[in-house]
């Protein structure tokens, strides 16, 4: 079943100028994304800067103005304008990129986890320290860590505190943007296997955005690629891994570095070979204002943009 | 045959004061680069592997540096900052990790090339520097580059910026050429042309180039030769194959395996237990790395660790190597499978 469900989703940003300061253009930096992600699993948004592929998860989170299009979650739509608003806030939360920056460096830990369940539940200051003490043991920080400030911690101990807070109000999805790739990659290490235990542990879908193909890969059960604000292939990781039909999807997989020195004189073969691909066929695959066609199914479970053809 | 001495650094040690006390983040480390090679230095923040390359181009201006550093025969550790200048962005070069801050926000891209040229060859009038800019900008893969070299740095992407700091860096023809985490800002695309550019120049110019990076991906496609830095020292220097294929270190083979592998899925990843020490609190006696793989036994370490020659021009330092095992995995396997040097 679709836990959450984007159709069409358009996000523009207007750029103003001129004297009257009107608008003179915009920026569509999401431009008709659809997809769904299904509960319990652990969907991956993959792109390069620019793409819009954190503006589609902050949109979901309701952090951004939509232009166009609609969201659901479980059955309620997220961005109606008409009737009541549904708040669906506390069954989505947040994981952010940089654990420096995400945690406000002048309060102490209890109060930047206590903060969602003080806005959604009233409990005395006795409940509050003991639930926040939990939350942390949850995470594998001593609860006596409570009255410590955020520099006292490592930046994987931090992204854990953020992982606290985030599940602070027991949510049904997590949005984590990016939530390794400003750390070590043995903390990244640490911070991913928590995710796949607390997931596990808590019945979690998991919305997954990142650049680095390796730990997608290693996540997630489905992937969408996007584009210059469209989705131009999604699928099983394995379909997209083993079997890339986008000539852009092909050109990302072919730019992971091999970790086996061995392959290094083929791999480059490999690449160059792509990329010349790519930019051969580079009108195959993109309109005349190099955007992405409409995702066509080609199996149950993978779509790839191709051209309408007679 | 091998390739000839470039860079030869003896027993370098970097020290920082922190309360009245010097502490090493460069503990003792001796490296050689040759001609036409690419020397990878790995480790995670805090190994020294910055301190490194800061100190190997004087960057430093309040640490205390121990040790040789001979460039072409001539200690870069006893010269004057004049001395210094006349080598930094000429015989030698860095390209910096950040591309936002390395440049200049208020200066043209071809003012900011123009500035290095004007440095080491004062005879050079401004449109030969203005059309030799160009040239460098064409030849580090920039789109029309006679409209870029009038512009400002905000106006260009983030992989633009970079090629535009390599540029930089090798306007003088460098011998040696210091990568400081070249590709960690970038795309994964953009990462592949610039390393793909970073090893054309280096094939043109038959330089040597010392390629600093956490990415061990980077490292299999770049690197000749491995040097993996832990808490200040190396622990184990290498062909680029021998670290991959047979690490012997336990820090590197936990490294590896605890990068998210791209050919094969597994359920769990590795994870080194507890963090770098801080320069302060780390053991300055016995192995570093004692702290972070504590089901080994005491024994198994050396009380003065040094590099052990496992194999022709493999190193390997302190001697638990022999006995390290996976905690999860067992241990009779394990100590079967480590190929003794």
């Amino acid at each position: 079943m679709a836990l959450l469900k984007v159709d069409d989703l358009k996000i523009h940003f207007p750029i103003h100028g001129g004297i009257l300061n009107r608008k003179i253009d915009e920026v569509k930096a999401v431009d008709g994304v659809s997809f769904e992600v299904r509960e319990g699993e652990t969907y991956g948004l993959v792109g390069e800067s620019g793409s819009g592929k954190t503006t589609t998860g902050k949109a979901v989170m309701g952090l951004n103005n939509i232009t166009d299009g609609d969201i659901y979650f479980e059955d309620s739509h997220l961005n109606a304008k008409k009737g009541k608003k549904v708040d669906v806030r506390n069954d989505i939360q947040m994981i952010f990129q940089d654990p420096y920056s995400s945690l406000n460096p002048r309060k102490r830990v209890i109060d930047i986890v206590a903060e969602p369940i003080r806005n959604y539940e009233k409990l005395s200051k006795d409940e509050e320290k003991k639930r926040v003490q939990e939350l942390l043991e949850r995470v594998g920080i001593s609860s006596d860590s409570i009255m410590k400030y955020p520099h006292e911690f490592s930046g994987g101990q931090r992204q854990r505190i953020g992982v606290a807070r985030a599940i602070a109000l027991n949510p049904k999805l997590i949005i984590a943007d990016e939530p390794v790739s400003a750390l070590d990659v043995s903390v990244q290490a640490q911070v991913l296997n928590f995710l796949q235990d607390i997931q596990k542990e808590m019945d979690l879908t998991l919305f997954f955005i990142a650049h680095d193909l390796g730990v997608i890969k290693h996540m997630c059960d489905r992937i969408g690629i996007m584009y210059q604000g469209r989705l131009v292939e999604e699928g099983l990781t394995e379909e997209i891994f083993n079997n890339p039909q986008h000539i852009y999807t092909k050109r990302l997989v072919a730019a992971i570095p091999d970790v086996d020195p061995r392959n290094r004189e083929k791999h480059r073969e490999f690449r160059a070979q792509i990329k010349e691909e790519y930019q051969q066929s580079f009108y195959d695959y993109f309109n005349e204002e190099g955007l992405a066609f409409n995702l066509k199914q080609i199996t149950d479970t993978h779509k790839v943009a191709l051209p309408e053809r007679g | 045959m091998l390739s000839q001495e470039l860079l030869k650094i003896n027993n370098l040690s970097t020290s920082f004061q922190i309360d009245e006390e010097y502490y090493a983040a460069v503990d003792d480390v001796s490296l050689t680069v040759r001609e036409n090679e690419v020397l990878a230095i790995v480790g995670e923040s805090g190994s020294g592997k910055s301190a490194t390359a800061f100190s190997i181009m004087g960057l430093h201006n309040r640490g205390k540096i121990e040790g040789e550093m001979l460039f072409q025969g001539q200690d870069l550790a006893k010269l004057s900052t004049s001395e210094m200048n006349k080598i930094r962005g000429k015989d030698m070069s860095m390209i910096f990790q950040d591309p936002l801050t390395a440049l200049n926000p208020l200066m043209e891209i071809g003012v900011q090339i123009g500035e290095v040229l004007l440095l080491h060859n004062k005879n050079m009038s401004k449109t030969e520097r203005r059309n030799y800019a160009i040239e460098l900008l064409g030849r580090v893969g920039i789109p029309r580059p006679e409209r870029v070299v009038d512009q400002f740095p905000h106006e260009l992407s983030g992989g633009m910026r970079q090629r535009v700091i390599i540029a930089i860096a090798i306007a003088n023809q460098p011998k040696l050429l210091i990568a400081d985490e070249p590709t960690t800002a970038l795309d994964v695309t953009i990462q592949a042309q610039i390393l793909d550019l970073i090893q054309e120049l280096k094939d043109d110019l038959n330089s040597g180039v010392i390629l600093i990076t956490h990415d061990l991906g980077v490292v299999a496609e770049m690197a000749d030769r491995v040097a993996v830095m832990y808490a200040g020292q190396i622990v184990e220097e290498s062909d680029v194959e021998s670290v991959f294929v047979n690490p012997q270190h336990p820090y590197t083979r936990s490294l590896l395996s605890s990068i998210p592998a791209t050919d094969y899925a597994q359920d769990r990843l590795h994870v080194i237990q507890g963090i770098v020490p801080s320069l302060k609190h780390l053991p300055r006696t016995g192995c570093r790395f004692k702290g972070r793989i504590p089901w080994i036994d005491d024994d198994a370490h050396e009380d003065h660790p040094v590099l052990h020659e496992v194999s022709e021009g493999h190193f390997v330092r302190c001697t638990c190597y022999q006995h390290f095992y996976f905690p999860d995995e067992n241990k009779e396997d394990q100590a079967n499978g480590v190929t003794e040097g």
